[in-house]
């Protein structure tokens, strides 16, 4: 609220739908569950220095699943991983969200075709919102990413889907 | 020291154990040694006065297809040279001797060896898988192994 802070003479009111607040306030404060997996760890931290600085989008590492809105599945997922990354996604709280970073973790990548300890995507444990293609994404593809993500909270609403 | 010295210390302490030796046209010569001496070897080689290789750069393993095999590659800090000791065993009774009371960094080198390829390492204080889940099945790196359908209900193929 700093662009309204000590702004008004007297107390005011603002008018807005309660779906726009809730993902408003959703969108502006994602934490991130603070794990990284491969390479893709290196530009998902560079993503969170200073050069980038991901906090100015309201992302906070959060080293426990159960403060984290999203994950950032930045990495190889190796089969003995793939349980514990599915065992951290169930304890995350709800609404939770998945950016699925970089190549190996989108398809397998380069262990496509011979990575036998390699999980053929993340997708196959947990369900994805975002994926960001590279090996490994720069910074500024994860926040594009990461961007997407807020649009498409920026659009949910609690109304009930109607049926077709 | 060169190779060739080296290889002849060994011969002579133990003629019977030296299989064979490439010098030339090696890029890292090497001996090969019986398997059932490969500890007395390794003993002698990081005792003895001349050559004194203190240090176990690197122990893998491989598949011959048919046989297994175990490579050490060998440096001496006092003295700076190096060399390489193999041993082969066949697939079906992979049982090499450790070498991990004479160099330590050999525990987790050979555990490795066993979780890839499935070589016995008799006398290791611990072998178990390193890298692999434990309720993995196969030794991944031999030629024969085939990936499995499914893990823990996860599909592995692309």
């Amino acid at each position: 609220m700093g662009l309204l802070d000590q702004k008004f003479e007297s107390s005011n009111v603002i008018v807005t739908s309660f779906d726009k607040l809730l993902n408003w306030a959703r969108l502006s404060s994602l934490w991130q569950m603070q794990f990284g997996l491969a390479c893709c760890a290196i530009e998902m931290m560079a993503a969170s220095a200073s050069n980038f600085d991901m906090m100015r989008f309201g992302v906070i590492p959060r080293a426990t699943p159960r403060q984290c809105d999203v994950m950032i599945v930045s990495g190889t997922v190796t089969l003995k991983m793939a349980s514990r990354i599915k065992r951290l996604y169930d304890q995350m709280s709800e609404p939770r969200y998945v950016i699925s970073m970089g190549s190996c973790s989108n398809c397998g990548g380069p262990y496509w075709e011979h990575g036998y300890h390699v999980l053929k995507g993340v997708d196959r444990v947990i369900p994805v919102d975002v994926y960001v293609p590279g090996c490994p994404p720069r910074p500024e593809a994860l926040i594009e990413g990461l961007i997407k993500l807020q649009e498409k909270i920026r659009n949910e609403s609690l109304v009930k889907k109607k049926a077709v | 020291m060169t190779a060739q010295e080296i290889h002849d210390i060994i011969k002579a302490q133990f003629s019977d154990a030296v299989l064979e030796v490439k010098i030339e046209g090696a890029r890292d010569p090497f001996i090969k040694i019986l398997p059932e001496k490969i500890k007395d070897v390794a003993q002698f080689v990081r005792d003895h006065a001349q050559m004194k290789f203190d240090y176990l750069m690197c122990l893998s393993g491989v598949d011959y297809k048919g046989k297994l095999g175990v490579v050490y590659h060998l440096y001496s800090l006092t003295h700076g040279h190096k060399i390489v000791l193999k041993v082969e065993v066949s697939t079906d009774t992979p049982n090499v001797p450790s070498v991990e009371s004479i160099w330590k960094s050999a525990n987790w080198h050979e555990r490795e060896a066993f979780d890839l390829f499935g070589i016995h390492f008799e006398g290791h204080s611990d072998l178990r898988r390193i890298l692999l889940p434990d309720d993995w099945e196969g030794h991944p790196l031999r030629k024969d192994y085939e990936v499995p359908e499914f893990y823990n209900g996860m599909k592995v193929p692309y």
